[in-house]
C-alpha cells in the first residue's frame, strides 16, 4: 500500500475505504472496527501515533466523503507515523452525536493519553476504558465542551471555585 | 501525610485508590506490559503505606516549571515515586478563536502558541493552508530560503533560551545572562526584519510579509562569526563541568520504546538514539538540499538532551551558512491575486487595486474544502497543523499538535525514582513551553 491512492479510485485498506487528501493518505475507519484496524495498522509500520483530535462538523454535514461512509457530527483524527519507512496515515473516525464515544488506543499507543482527555475535554467524546477520563485543559467543573460548534463563546460567565461571591 | 487534593479528578489520586491501570499507565503501558504484569511490578522503592509518603504541588508559578506547570509529587523521602503534571493554566481556547479568525489573520494566533519558536508557527500553518490551496508548489524560490533562514533562526534562538534556563535552573545563574545575551542578538535581528522581536506574523500563506531589509546578510554573519566563540565558552562553563555533569548524567532517562509509544519527538527522541528529524527525513522547503547532521544521543538522559540542542545550534548555524550562499534574488511572495494583496504603491493610483486590498483584508480569501495536516521540525519536536476547511475563509477547525504537549507526558516516566531534587532537571530537559502545551 504504498501506492497514493486517489480520490475516485476505490481503493481499500483493511476493508475500510482510503482516500486522497491533497497527497495524503486517509483512511476511513469504522467505529466497530476501529481498535482492530489500529493494531492492524501498527503490525504495518505506523508504530507511533503522533496526533488524536476531533472535528465537530455539526454546520458542515455535508462534507465530501468516500461512498459507504456516513458522515456524523463528529469526527476523531488520529494521525500515524512509520518512522522506519517515513510515511504517515491519517484515520478518520465517524462518531455519532447520539453516543459520543470510542474505545482508548491507550493501550496501543500510550502517549494518546494526553490527547484523548484533550478531546474529550473540548468535545465531549468518552473514550472507554481510558486510565485517567478527566478534563486535562478546563477546570474540572467546567459545564460544556468548548470546541462544540454549539458551544457559546462567552454565554458562561467565568467563574473560579473559591472566589470571593 | 497526604494533602487533600481539592479539585477532583485532574489531581493525582491517593494511593489507596492506586489501580493496576494505574501503575501500568506510568510503567507498564509504555513497555506494552499486560495489566497482570504491571500489578506484579508494585511500585518503587517496596511499595510504601499511604502515610510514609507526601505528595507537594511544584508550581504552577515556580521559576522552574518554564510558565506555569504544575507537577504533583508523591515523595518518599526525597524520591519521586509518582508524578503528575497538571496543566491548563494558561489555556486561552486559541484553536477557538482559530476557528473566528480568516486564514489571513490566522498567523497573529499561532504565532502566540510556542512563544519561544513563533516563527516556525507561523510557517506550519502557512504551510497547511498552502497545501490547502493547491499553491504549496508555486510558492517562489527566495521565499522557500528566506522561510528556512528564519526557521533555522529561530531555532538557534530557542535552543539559547534553553541554554539560559537551563543552567538557571540547575544553579548556573551566570549562563542564564550568557544564552539571554546570544539570544538578543538573534532578536535583533528578528527585530530588523519582521518589526518584532516575538510572536512576528511575518510568515504568511503564500510567502512573507515584507522581503530581507538592507544589510540583512552582514547582520546574519555578525550572529554566526559571534557564536561559535560563545558556544565554546559554553562547553567550558557547563559541558566539561564536573558538577554540571554530575547534575544531569543518569538523570531523566528514558529509553527508545518508551519515547516512541510515548509520541515524544524532537531532542527528547533524539536522545534515545532515534534518528528521527523531518528536516532530513520528510524534507520540507530546501532541506534536502543543504548539508547538516542530526544529532542524536546515547543514553537518553538529561546531558544527552542538553547536547543535543548545544550542537543544534551549532547544525543550524551551518545551515544558515550554506542559506547565504544559496539565497536567491526574485519574490518573497507568490504573485497570485487570490491570496496576495496588491503592492502598496498600486493601491495609490488603481482603484481596483484598493478594492481588492480591503476585499482581501476585510473578507480574507476562500480556502477550497479539504483537510490536511503538515508537520515540521520545531525546535521541540514534530509540530503539526490540522486544518479542515469548509470553503470559506475561515478555518472550519483548525488544530496545532504541539510538541511540548505530548513531550509532557514523558516527565512521570523521567522522573520515577529520581530524587525531587532531580525534578526540576528534568522538568528544564524537556524545555517545554506552557504556551503551546495549553494553547
Amino acid at each position: 500500500m504504498t501506492d497514493t491512492p486517489h480520490e475516485n479510485d476505490s481503493t481499500t485498506m483493511h476493508g475500510c475505504p482510503v482516500t486522497d487528501s491533497r497527497g495524503q493518505v486517509v483512511i476511513h475507519v469504522d467505529r466497530e472496527r476501529y481498535v482492530a484496524v489500529m493494531r492492524a495498522l501498527v503490525d504495518e509500520g505506523y508504530a507511533m501515533c503522533v496526533d488524536l483530535t476531533a472535528v465537530d462538523y455539526l454546520d458542515y454535514m455535508d462534507r465530501p466523503l468516500p461512498d459507504g461512509v456516513v458522515g456524523e457530527r463528529f469526527e476523531v483524527v488520529v494521525n500515524l507515523l512509520d518512522i522506519a519507512n517515513r510515511r504517515r496515515i491519517r484515520a478518520r473516525v465517524q462518531v455519532p452525536a447520539t453516543e459520543p464515544a470510542l474505545p482508548t488506543l491507550f493501550d496501543l499507543h500510550p502517549g494518546t493519553e494526553a490527547m484523548e482527555r484533550e478531546v474529550f475535554d473540548m468535545f465531549g467524546i468518552a473514550f472507554t476504558d481510558h486510565p485517567d477520563p478527566s478534563r486535562i485543559l478546563m477546570p474540572e467543573d467546567w459545564i460544556g465542551h468548548p470546541l462544540r460548534k454549539d458551544y457559546e463563546v462567552g454565554a458562561i460567565p467565568v467563574q473560579f471555585k473559591g472566589a470571593p461571591s | 501525610m497526604t494533602m487533600i487534593a481539592d479539585e477532583g479528578a485532574q489531581e493525582l489520586r491517593p494511593r489507596s485508590e492506586l489501580t493496576a491501570r494505574e501503575v501500568m499507565r506510568e510503567v507498564g503501558a509504555v513497555l506494552r506490559m499486560s495489566e497482570a504484569e504491571a500489578a506484579q511490578l508494585g511500585d518503587l522503592p517496596d511499595d510504601p503505606d499511604e502515610d510514609q509518603t507526601m505528595v507537594i504541588n511544584m508550581g504552577p508559578s515556580h521559576p522552574s516549571t518554564h510558565g506555569v506547570l504544575r507537577l504533583m509529587l508523591e515523595l518518599q523521602g526525597e524520591t519521586v515515586l509518582r508524578c503528575k503534571p497538571i496543566i491548563g493554566y494558561l489555556h486561552t481556547g486559541m484553536e477557538k478563536t482559530g476557528e473566528q479568525l480568516t486564514f489571513m489573520q490566522g498567523g497573529t494566533n499561532v504565532t502566540r502558541m510556542d512563544y519561544a519558536s513563533p516563527l516556525n508557527n507561523e510557517l506550519v500553518f502557512a504551510m497547511a493552508t498552502e497545501k490547502l490551496l493547491g499553491i504549496d508548489g508555486d510558492i517562489p524560490e527566495r521565499a522557500q530560503w528566506m522561510r528556512m533562514l528564519l526557521s533555522e533562526l529561530n531555532r538557534m534562538s530557542s535552543h539559547l533560551l534553553f541554554m539560559a534556563t537551563n543552567g538557571m535552573d540547575l544553579g548556573a545563574v551566570s549562563m542564564m545572562i550568557y544564552g539571554w545575551r546570544e539570544r538578543e542578538e538573534v532578536l535583533r535581528f528578528f527585530q530588523k526584519v519582521t518589526g518584532l522581536r516575538m510572536n512576528h506574523n511575518f510568515v504568511r500563506p503564500g510567502g512573507l510579509a515584507a522581503d530581507l531589509p538592507a544589510g540583512w546578510r552582514d547582520d546574519v554573519l555578525r550572529i554566526l562569526d559571534m557564536l561559535p566563540e560563545r558556544l565554546e565558552e559554553y562547553d567550558i562553563l557547563m559541558t566539561g563541568q564536573p558538577i554540571w555533569r554530575e547534575r544531569l548524567q543518569g538523570v531523566g532517562v528514558i529509553t527508545p520504546t518508551e519515547a516512541l509509544a510515548l509520541g515524544a519527538t524532537g531532542p527528547i527522541l533524539r536522545s534515545t538514539g532515534v534518528e528521527w528529524d523531518l528536516r532530513r527525513d520528510q524534507p520540507y522547503l530546501h532541506y534536502d538540499e543543504v548539508e547538516f547532521d542530526v544529532v542524536v544521543g546515547t543514553y537518553g538522559d538529561a546531558f544527552d538532551r542538553y547536547a543535543i540542542r548545544l550542537n543544534e545550534i551549532r547544525e543550524s548555524m551551518r545551515i544558515v551558512r550554506q542559506i547565504l550562499d544559496r539565497m536567491p534574488e526574485g519574490d518573497y511572495r507568490i504573485q497570485d491575486k487570490k491570496v496576495t494583496p496588491p503592492p502598496r504603491a498600486r493601491i495609490d493610483e488603481s482603484m481596483e487595486a484598493l478594492i481588492h486590498h480591503f476585499k482581501i483584508f476585510t473578507e480574507g480569501f476562500k480556502v477550497p474544502e479539504g483537510e490536511v495536516y503538515v508537520a515540521i521540525e520545531s525546535p521541540r519536536g514534530e509540530i503539526g497543523c490540522y486544518i479542515a476547511s469548509d470553503g470559506s475563509p475561515t478555518p472550519y477547525r483548525m488544530h496545532m499538535r504541539a510538541p511540548s504537549f505530548v513531550n509532557i507526558q514523558c516527565l512521570p516516566h523521567m522522573m520515577r525514582g529520581g530524587l525531587v531534587a532531580d525534578a526540576v532537571a528534568v522538568i528544564s530537559s524537556v524545555d517545554p513551553v506552557l504556551g503551546e502545551v495549553d494553547r
